[in-house]
């Protein structure tokens, strides 16, 4: 086992995790978190998506000792308490979900691209939102949710 | 886009947010996975390395030693039980134990503490096995000698029907043209994101509880409660929130469903289960791959004379729901145009692949496809434009009161499909073609039309209905309690509008929480885009009664007649006297309270869909109404690669009437990029057997930046059978985007596609034996 520090949504954690324990496991066995999903265990369908120092990493493929001392977001800390983030409330406004599963990695992903890009044309959202498979609604909505989260 | 029209609905028709979009975009969604018990175990199946053999002997010992380990079952352990959509095509156990029949097939089954174990364990189990001949491909299979698949069918046939209307024989004599071409759809999955899973339990009562990622929890009820000889009073499936479903997989049971529920039985403890996204890509149901020889005749005008499809499908090892795949696959080629001769010949055959099942657009999507291109190849040989030929051929939509019958009496009261032809054909995708580059570069643009149409309230043999209680609160508040499952459609959101609208109360006013089959009425399934149709249908006469109810008690207080009361907006009042008012909370007061205090439950059931229907013959109906689609494509290849880039998707549609635009439209977006997959993407690559591309890298479904801009139009129509006039959304578009896309590769090429998915490198192989020519 390794003993391991993670801040998880601004709350510190000191854990002891197996080495091949991946941070997903750890999310969502460990700490609870089960907002973020696995779809695939490969990397490939982005329902993992969680933002470590500020960048999108799938935890699938990223082990929990990798993680050790960094900052972590996942879905479960972007709203305050039942305040969403204004790119919670325009995929709920336009739409931008159907079975959701799919979702907390795609908003978490919208999350990194406009924090470094308030203002992204179509192409750059589709860009941003490449490692993120939806199966449900043929992307549409969910470019125009990112556009809305823009405006906001 | 709303829809005013002639009922004015308050709620109905407007675009408000979804009843789970808050929990979904928050995380707090709870799926199958996202469960867990104290004491729990782990189960992992241990799958067959051979495609076809005996199994000779299992030794568990091994494993049954490995600390941690809690229970092994296998298949002898469920005694013969067989499962399988008719009674006559029982023919898969929960584990092999005969024979395994495709790669992967479940064998044992394991619970231990942790997952580790678990798999360790499925190591130490030794199976000797002799290796049988197999056979892959249905042609083959059907030939004489072939290696049987399934002992019961000795010529590898699993379904067949033969359908014969009017004379073909005489209809293609009499022709100006007839063509025969062999068309062939792919090897694809539904491609859910969510991997079944599921937590069981069996308690010391006897009773089951499972928390189960079913899109049709009844299905799996009636499946546990067969397979375990319990009544079904004592079969609890609870639905979690459903990561996407499709049909196929989600809508039946998989080896771990019912390994799980047995290992609970063993050890007393609950057992939990997840299916890797491997385990799903190698063994779940899939599509059927099908090989359609169409033949079809036309006058010199380009009017259909005849169609005659012999249709061989892939079936892999077992039937699963594969009878009602074969009758879809052939009962609406009637549909959207007038056809008076047609003759199916349809095929399922066993083979040691996969087992084959329903996925979105089933059955129609093969063989419209084939229909589509071939009618577009003949209206070239005729000069005919694509527009043209269409609107000569498509159906009317029937006058107020009557039916358009088909000539296999399929029936329609609503039918949008000239008009969706006409609003395509005056769009700027097509009208503007060729305004528009046709080369640029190496890059060659093609611009495509289809026409289709799908069946909602999917009828099958058996239970049709769909029930719904309204439970009215005493502070006026509403729960809805369906068997209907959202699986991500929105169907919860539409179905809390209806009782919104019925009761005249506020959208936010109203509840619904998921399928328990201890309290939920019993429900024929999510599939066939039946939800809005039927459980819409059951909603809103369960919101009529409670609302009987709550105007019998207001009367009673008012001194009046409950007709001569309205409510509306919350607001309860007398027509005649709107001055005359109390709050919807009020009312549900005086009605709660009244007396020894009344509990308000209105419930209803559907009675849609209940005419004759005959799979043998092919006669009646197989849905309750038709949705109507015209698409248009717009994509450019290049013509030194094969590459294509799809950039635009119209699609006209006739759903009847959106009852909530944003899900129909979603739907029919998403149901055209699943089609845009299967038309030029996806596809397994199978090698004897097994799977190649088992991971969604190497499968490759659309991304986000695969995916063209999509407009959607809605027409409406109004269908009498429909719960306000509604229709069905997605399955239409799921099947017009593969014949428009695939029109749209021969504009820009000029090569006539008949297999899917068409590929970069069947189009540069395409592209270069053309430049030989």
């Amino acid at each position: 086992m390794n003993d391991i520090k993670l801040t998880v949504n601004g709350n510190e954690y000191e854990i002891s995790v197996k080495p091949n324990a991946t941070l997903l496991d750890v999310l969502r066995e460990d700490l609870g978190l089960t907002g973020t999903k696995e779809g695939c265990g490969n990397g490939e369908c982005g329902a993992c998506t969680v933002i470590i120092d500020g960048k999108t990493t799938n935890s699938c493929i990223t082990l929990a000792v990798e993680a050790n001392g960094k900052e972590i977001t996942t879905i479960e800390g972007l709203s305050q308490g039942e305040k969403l983030h204004p790119i919670q409330e325009a995929f709920v406004e336009v739409g931008g979900l159907q079975c959701g599963f799919c979702t907390p990695g795609m908003i978490l992903s919208s999350k990194v691209l406009l924090d470094a890009n308030p203002n992204p044309t179509e192409e750059q959202i589709r860009k941003g939102l490449e490692g993120n498979f939806c199966r449900c609604t043929g992307y549409t909505k969910i470019i125009e949710s990112v556009k809305a989260a823009a405006k906001k | 886009m709303e829809y005013p029209a002639n009922d004015d609905y308050n709620v109905l028709g407007k675009r408000l947010p979804r009843k789970d979009a808050v929990e979904k975009v928050m995380g707090a969604a709870k799926y199958a996975a996202d469960y867990s018990q104290p004491d729990m175990l782990w189960c992992k199946i241990l799958r067959s390395p051979h495609v076809h053999a005996r199994i000779l002997n299992i030794d568990t010992s091994r494993a049954e030693r490995l600390p941690g380990v809690k229970a092994i079952v296998t298949g002898k352990d469920f005694n013969g039980w067989k499962w399988g959509w008719m009674p006559e095509t029982r023919d898969e156990s929960p584990l092999a134990y005969e024979k395994v029949r495709f790669h992967y097939e479940g064998v044992a089954a394991v619970a231990a503490v942790d997952e580790e174990t678990a798999e360790a364990a499925c190591e130490l189990i030794k199976v000797d096995y002799e290796e049988l001949p197999a056979v892959f491909d249905p042609e083959e299979a059907m030939k004489e000698g072939a290696p049987v698949v399934q002992d019961y069918r000795p010529n590898n046939v699993s379904v067949q029907y033969n359908w014969d209307f009017g004379d073909v024989e005489k209809a293609f004599a009499d022709s100006y043209i007839v063509r025969e071409d062999r068309f062939e759809t792919g090897k694809v999955v539904t491609g859910f994101l969510e991997p079944p899973a599921t937590v069981a339990y069996w308690d010391p009562s006897g009773s089951i509880t499972v928390w189960a990622a079913k899109q049709s929890p009844y299905f799996h009820f009636r499946h546990l409660a067969a397979c375990f000889k319990l009544p079904l009073s004592k079969v609890r499936v609870i639905q979690p929130f459903i990561g996407g479903g499709f049909g196929g997989t989600k809508n039946d049971s998989v080896a771990a469903d019912f390994c799980s529920v047995l290992l609970s039985k063993k050890t007393g403890r609950p057992v939990k289960f997840i299916y890797t996204q491997q385990e799903v890509l190698n063994t779940c149901r899939r599509r059927h791959n099908m090989i359609i020889y169409n033949k079809m005749g036309m006058t010199k005008d380009g009017l259909l004379t005849a169609v005659q499809s012999r249709v061989i499908a892939n079936g892999g090892a077992h039937t699963a729901i594969g009878p009602l795949t074969m009758y879809l696959t052939g009962f609406a080629t009637g549909l959207p145009y007038k056809l008076p001769n047609y003759k199916y010949d349809g095929y399922r055959v066993f083979t040691n692949n996969p087992v084959s099942a329903a996925m979105r657009g089933h059955g129609t999507t093969h063989t419209r496809f084939a229909c589509e291109v071939q009618m577009e190849m003949m209206a070239e040989q005729l000069s005919i434009d694509p527009v043209e030929i269409r609107m000569r051929n498509a159906i009317d939509n029937p006058k107020r009161g009557e039916i358009y019958r088909t000539i296999n009496d399929v029936t329609l009261k609503t039918c949008g499909i000239k008009e969706a032809i006409q609003i395509a054909a005056e769009d700027r995708l097509w009208a503007e073609k060729n305004k528009e580059p046709r080369q640029v570069g190496p890059i060659s643009y093609g611009v495509g039309m289809s026409g289709t149409s799908y069946l909602g309230g999917a009828r099958q043999r058996g239970h049709q209905s769909c029930g719904a209680i309204v439970r009215v609160l005493e502070d006026g508040t509403v729960n809805l309690l369906t068997g209907a499952t959202d699986c991500g459609q929105g169907s919860d959101t539409v179905l809390c509008m209806i009782v919104a609208e019925e009761l005249g109360v506020k959208y936010e006013d109203v509840q619904i929480k998921r399928v328990d089959t201890a309290y939920t009425p019993v429900d024929a399934g999510s599939y066939g885009s039946r939800v809005t149709a039927l459980a819409g249908q059951a909603t809103k006469l369960a919101a009529l009664d409670a609302k009987k109810q709550l105007l019998e008690a207001g009367a009673k207080a008012w001194k009046v007649k409950p007709e001569d009361i309205e409510i509306k907006n919350s607001a309860v009042f007398l027509k005649d006297n709107p001055e005359k008012q109390i709050s919807f909370t009020k009312l549900a007061q005086i009605a709660s309270y009244e007396g020894s205090g009344a509990v308000i439950i209105g419930k209803a059931y559907s009675s849609y869909g209940i005419e004759p229907l005959d799979f043998e013959t092919g006669r009646g109906s197989g849905g309750i109404s038709y949705s109507f689609t015209a698409q248009t494509v717009r994509l450019g290849v290049d013509m030194e690669t094969g590459k294509t880039d799809v950039t635009d998707f119209f699609i006209a549609h006739d759903c009847g009437r959106p009852l909530h635009p944003v899900s129909v439209e979603s739907q029919n977006e998403g149901g055209a990029v699943q089609g845009l997959g299967q038309a030029i993407y996806e596809n397994f690559v199978m090698d004897k057997g097994i799977t190649r591309n088992d991971s969604f890298l190497d499968y490759k479904m659309p991304r986000i930046t695969d995916v063209p801009v999509i407009r959607v139009h809605d027409i409406i129509t109004d269908d009498p059978d429909g719960p306000y006039g509604a229709k069905e959304a997605s399955e239409g578009s799921h099947v017009s985007t593969p014949p428009a896309v695939i029109l749209a590769l021969h504009d820009a090429t000029g090569v006539w596609f008949k297999e899917q998915p068409v590929t970069p490198e069947k189009i540069w192989r395409a592209l270069k034996e053309k430049s030989r020519k």
